[in-house]
């Protein structure tokens, strides 16, 4: 079956079967291999993207789902420059092997763009479906507490 | 990555999605995929094709209406959250669920008929004396949560038939809700209780994860209303549920903890 | 004898003579840049293995045992399947012996005969697609004849059932010192018990091997030691035209300390068989299933001790789960030996230490090697010594915590070590108040009993005594017109390796760090610098690299004059010289005295030291523990990079929280992991996470560069203690057991 959306801005078209995982239509498909596969199961959370600007598990999403979708990755969360999500983990240190890291950057974009004042709870809150075994969140939370993002205000 | 080759139908509308049922009645229904894509890459589903309700209109929606509310089966539980109109209870469930992705698929008709014993809203309709709509070609009827869940993972719904949305009637009464799960985020219930109750008027005491089904304590119920002492009606909760030992829990810790909650609760009223 | 200052190296105090150093207009070490790898992985554009396709690339999956002992009586293919396009590889097919080489030679790369523990593997498919792999293994048809298996480490000494060896023993330490006390005292008992760990890398486990034109192969994947696998590849092949290069890694924790070895060797064998690239990814059920964990722990510790809570005697019996095969058990259970008696000083000694086999799933390198389970123990027994005498488990712990000039178990003498300064320095930031974490939604009206803890961990930084001197871990430099390569096959897997290096490299030759990068871990073009392991590599391979640039300033400056390095770089390529090059060896300092059979002497360079503090509360309806605030304060000698080494404190402390009250690995009938789901083995998520105050005290050592420590694994060692306690004064129960489920908090509670 073919499957059109817009991914990361551009138009794709791809040839998959409906039930096909968006995860494997990215990495397989697309060749974006910024989405990781943590657990296939939707627990870690590495897999996240934005649907329509909605951070989801791209592991749970039938590919079927996306049609006609605006769907962003890592690669697309910001354009020649850094998103300020990723400029603050540099910063902060909120990467360290960074296998978690693109979902975790998807997820605390999609909270600045709606909350750009989050507390330290709602960045918790924000960030609970994303696992990371490296850093303890602590500089992640630090990280997205201190991003400062242009709501176009 | 298992290839699932089956093929997908994708209703638009309601009257669409009853009339594909109808055809289909061996179908998987998928909403947000957040159980079904699960099962599929386990491996623990073998489906022939599916009807994706997703897309479907007329599903994801909630208002009052007279005498109660009206919940669409196919909100998520992040409009839930996110509404005005939902009821606390609903809205506390539904920010347990999973983590914000998982929140922004699942929706309220999954839960409800993916049927896990440990389903996080399922407590919450029956303390509510929720109602569900389920329509066919044949018509639409309603069925009592109390009596939806019919044992482990079985469900009164028949083939032909698709969950519309949940009827609310008004209630009365102090509610409270509780879910331990095995961590704060991404956990699946040990104990889920909803309650609600009006003093010598009535009690509900409903658990998750404590048996085969999620189940109300009518015994219990029965001794608060009547003005029992807590330790009788917690007493009787203990008795009531059926726990079993797995690899997320033991069946002691769910029934002291069931106990507790409610003892918790009462306490405090 | 370690301690005194190495003058050979970098010296913090540049008054004192006989130092050769350049000191740079500006030193980096001390600030954070941003991590080299940083922006690569916050854009997605970093490549992990399995994000790696090479051209008409097969995927491989492994048919493994479901039973704990048993003979392999057949392995068939189903003849319903189609096994057009697939490849089956057994223990038959290997072109040499059928052995991952680490330690010993006694686990085999394929089940050959016989199963010694579920997830064995024995036999290996490989298939143009994933799922054909996944349907080939599932139509491998394996029967079995069961034999007797053993389960339970407490009975492997003595059991009929033969493991390894004649007593199913791996490995047995002893370590006696001091006299027995003349003086008498109270005796205190008590037995400690620790659970398996799973690493739990977000990355799971992934291999490569890909043919190369000269009938060789490359090897690519996510590890930790390039050389291992080098090692594991080229015995199984019979000859050397293999190389390994280390992709972008997901986390390790030692959990690729040794098992990538094996993984490497099936993906060289199916990529033997076909002629073709093979990849190997694990699933997380799969990886979860099949590879090594944290050693479990079974220790009985009998304390002589004065009125005044002070040690007299220690008397320690560990035993530890090492599953069917060695890996490395031997050298986690020296560590345990060697860190039983925590960071006190006591005169008399007596550990002894066994690690056994039983039919489960190897145990391997887990953060920590040993140290965490025996320290728990320690500190719990801390704990005891204070209740049997009505003590403060603090002023316990005042009276025996290590002062200058004590004398350890293995007789070494410490200089400055930091028990106190740590302490002194955790108070300090715990006197600061903190904020609760409010409830999250779902609950409410529950009651909530506060407690706090404290607990003090030391830890042995690189390897035990004479460790260094047989790796001779060895760094290269390579200058490339104005910019410099460091070749090392020292893994970043997360902690920051390939920032830390050039930051060392550059302050020593007095330039910019930017100008200096590390070369991609490829056992064909870089040198051997020992494993990425055992918290040695800032302090061990970044004291090479030191070296070095020392050595390569000295090379420049006999031929050239003296100079800033430029301007030597400049009169060097004037008399028409290639760019330099210089590869440096790790010197032990020679005076280190160690003998492995009486476990005497200096057991390690130095040691780091920590103290956490832990406020929590209990929910006294359900026994969940709500993690408030953590304190640490570590000793990491000089912090390089701040914000990577505060980091890696951080995350290695979540761990350790993890391992406290959540983690715990369920296992079935057949000794394999039941709950083998990220669902199901419950790491924490940042809802879980405490706030955490991470306090650095440095007090350098001169071994190390720039004073630095290593700093990986203590953070793993005081925290489960800390977390006892606080819930201990919270809610008045005694845990002794690791992990402390809410399950087993209720059940203490209810037992009060």
């Amino acid at each position: 079956m073919i499957t059109r959306f817009v991914c990361n801005g551009q138009p794709v078209e791809v040839e998959t079967p409906p039930m096909t995982r968006l995860l494997d239509v990215l990495r397989e498909e697309l060749r974006l291999t910024g989405s990781k596969e943590g657990c296939g199961e939707g627990e870690c959370g590495a897999c996240t993207v934005r649907i329509d600007g909605v951070p989801v598990m791209s592991c749970l999403v039938p590919v079927a789902q996306v049609a006609g979708c605006n769907v962003q990755t890592i690669e697309g969360l910001a354009g020649a420059l850094v998103h300020p999500v990723q400029a603050a983990m540099l910063e902060h240190g909120g990467a360290q092997c960074g296998i978690c890291t693109p979902g975790l950057c998807m997820s605390a974009a999609a909270l600045l763009e709606e909350n750009p004042h989050p507390s330290v709870e709602q960045v918790r809150v924000a960030l609970a479906g994303n696992l990371c075994r490296c850093t303890g969140y602590q500089k992640v939370i630090e990280a997205v507490s201190h991003a400062l993002v242009d709501t176009g205000e | 990555m298992l290839r699932c080759e089956a093929p997908v139908y994708r209703p638009r509308t309601l009257t669409d999605a009853i009339y594909a049922r109808a055809d289909m009645p061996d179908a998987t229904v998928i909403a947000g995929g957040t159980d079904v894509m699960v099962y599929l890459e386990s491996g623990s589903l073998k489906p022939t094709r599916f009807l994706d309700l997703w897309d479907c209109s007329g599903l994801r929606w909630q208002q009052f209406i007279t005498g109660g509310q009206f919940c669409g089966a196919g909100l998520t539980c992040t409009d839930a959250i996110r509404s005005p109109q939902t009821h606390p209870l609903v809205r506390e469930a539904c920010s347990t669920v999973g983590a914000v992705q998982i929140q922004n698929r699942a929706t309220i008709g999954g839960n409800i008929c993916n049927s896990s014993p440990a389903g996080d809203t399922l407590p919450v309709w029956l303390a509510l004396d929720a109602e569900f709509e389920l329509a066919s070609m044949r018509g639409r009827r309603r069925v009592p949560a109390a009596s939806f869940w019919k044992g482990y993972k079985q469900i009164d719904l028949r083939p032909d038939e698709l969950l519309v949305g949940v009827l609310l009637p008004q209630t009365t009464g102090e509610t409270h809700f509780r879910k331990v799960g095995t961590r704060m985020a991404q956990s699946i219930s040990k104990v889920i209780f909803a309650g609600r109750y009006r003093r010598g008027v009535e009690a509900r005491l409903a658990f998750g994860a404590v048996g085969p089904t999620p189940m109300r304590c009518r015994e219990a119920e029965a001794a608060l209303v009547a003005g029992r002492p807590v330790d009788e009606v917690v007493a009787l909760v203990e008795a009531e549920i059926t726990p079993i030992d797995d690899v997320r829990s033991t069946a002691d810790y769910r029934r002291k903890v069931a106990g507790n909650i409610v003892r918790r609760w009462l306490a405090s009223l | 004898m370690y301690g005194a200052p190495l003058t050979k190296l970098w010296n913090a105090d540049p008054a004192r003579p006989g130092r050769v150093c350049y000191p740079p207009p500006q030193m980096s070490i001390g600030s954070s840049p941003p991590r080299r790898d940083g922006l690569s992985k916050l854009t997605g554009r970093a490549l992990y293995a399995d994000d790696l396709r090479p051209h008409r690339c097969l995927y491989g999956a492994t048919v493994r045992s479901a039973r704990a002992h048993a003979r392999i009586v057949s392995i068939e293919r189903d003849p319903a399947f189609d096994w057009t396009g697939v490849t089956v590889a057994t223990a038959a097919d290997l072109p040499g012996p059928n052995v991952v080489t680490l330690m010993t030679d006694d686990q085999p790369i394929l089940a050959d005969g016989v199963v010694r523990h579920a997830e064995e593997p024995i036999a290996l498919v490989a298939a143009p697609t994933r799922e054909r792999a996944l349907a080939a293994v599932r139509a491998v048809r394996v029967t079995y004849e069961d034999l007797p298996a053993l389960l339970d480490p407490l009975e492997a000494e003595g059991s009929p059932v033969q493991i390894f060896g004649n007593d199913n023993v791996f490995k047995r330490i002893h370590l006696v010192h001091g006299e027995p006390s003349r003086v008498t005292g109270y005796l205190i008992r008590g037995r400690y018990r620790t659970g398996l760990q799973e690493q739990l890398y977000i990355e799971p486990q992934s291999m490569i091997a890909a043919p190369r034109p000269d009938g060789g192969v490359t090897v690519t994947g996510s590890m930790q030691c390039p050389y291992y696998v080098d090692r594991a590849v080229k015995r199984m092949l019979g000859h050397d035209r293999v190389n390994v290069v280390q992709s972008v890694t997901g986390g390790g924790f030692g959990g690729k300390e040794e098992y990538p070895s094996m993984l490497a060797c099936h993906a060289v064998l199916l990529s033997r068989l076909t002629g073709l690239p093979v990849k190997i990814t694990y699933r997380r059920d799969e990886d979860l299933r099949a590879t090594t964990k944290r050693h479990p722990a079974v220790i009985d510790l009998s304390t002589l001790v004065s009125p005044q809570g002070e040690l007299l005697e220690l008397h320690a019996r560990i035993w530890m789960d090492g599953g069917a095969y060695h890996t490395l058990s031997t050298v986690v259970l020296s560590r345990a030996v060697l860190h039983a008696g925590g960071p006190y000083r006591c005169p008399h000694v007596n550990i002894l230490g066994t690690v056994v086999a039983t039919n489960t799933p190897p145990n391997g390198a887990f953060r920590g090697f040993g140290a965490p389970q025996a320290q728990w123990a320690m500190e719990r027994h801390l704990d005891r010594i204070a209740r049997v005498l009505g003590m403060d488990p603090l002023a316990v712990r005042r009276a025996n915590l290590y002062r200058e000039g004590d004398v350890t178990a293995t007789g070494q003498t410490l200089h400055d070590p930091g028990a106190f300064a740590v302490l002194d320095a955790a108070e300090a930031a715990a006197k600061a108040p903190f904020r609760r974490k409010t409830l999250r939604p779902g609950v409410t009206g529950a009651s909530m009993k506060a407690g706090r803890g404290v607990a003090l961990a030391w830890h042995g930084c690189g390897f035990t005594g004479n460790g260094e001197a047989k790796i001779r871990g060895k760094v290269g430099l390579e200058v490339h017109g104005n910019e410099l390569l460091v070749l090392s096959s020292s893994t970043d897997i997360g902690q920051g390796t390939e920032t830390i290096f050039p930051m060392i490299v550059g302050d020593t030759l007095g330039i910019a760090q930017d100008r200096v990068t590390v070369a991609q871990p490829d056992t064909g073009r870089v040198p051997d610098s020992g494993p990425t392991v055992a918290s040695r590599t800032a302090m061990v391979v970044g004291g090479t690299c030191f070296k070095a640039a020392t050595e390569l300033r000295a090379k420049l400056e006999a031929k050239v004059g003296p100079g800033s390095f430029d301007e030597q770089l400049l009169r060097w390529r004037n008399l028409g010289l290639a760019d330099p090059t210089h590869e440096s060896t790790y010197e032990v300092d020679a005076s280190v005295v160690w003998d492995p059979d009486t476990y005497q002497g200096d057991a390690y360079p130095t040691f780091g030291w920590s103290c956490v503090i832990v406020d929590l509360r209990v929910d006294e309806d359900t026994g969940e523990v709500l993690y408030d605030r953590v304190v640490t304060a570590t000793d990491v000698g000089r912090a390089l990079a701040p914000v990577l080494t505060s980091g890696q404190i951080e995350g290695g402390t979540l761990q350790a929280l993890g391992w406290a009250t959540a983690e715990e690995v369920v296992l079935g009938a057949n000794g394999a992991m039941r709950n083998d789901r990220l669902t199901n083995y419950i790491i924490p998520t940042a809802l879980d996470a405490p706030e955490m105050v991470t306090c650095l005290v440095e007090i350098p050592f001169a071994g190390g560069p720039f004073g630095a420590k290593g700093i990986g694994e203590i953070p793993m060692d005081a925290p489960a203690a800390a977390v006892a306690q606080a819930i201990e004064q919270a809610v008045g129960i005694v845990l002794d057991s690791l992990p402390m489920t809410p399950e087993r908090v209720l059940a203490a509670m209810g037992a009060r």
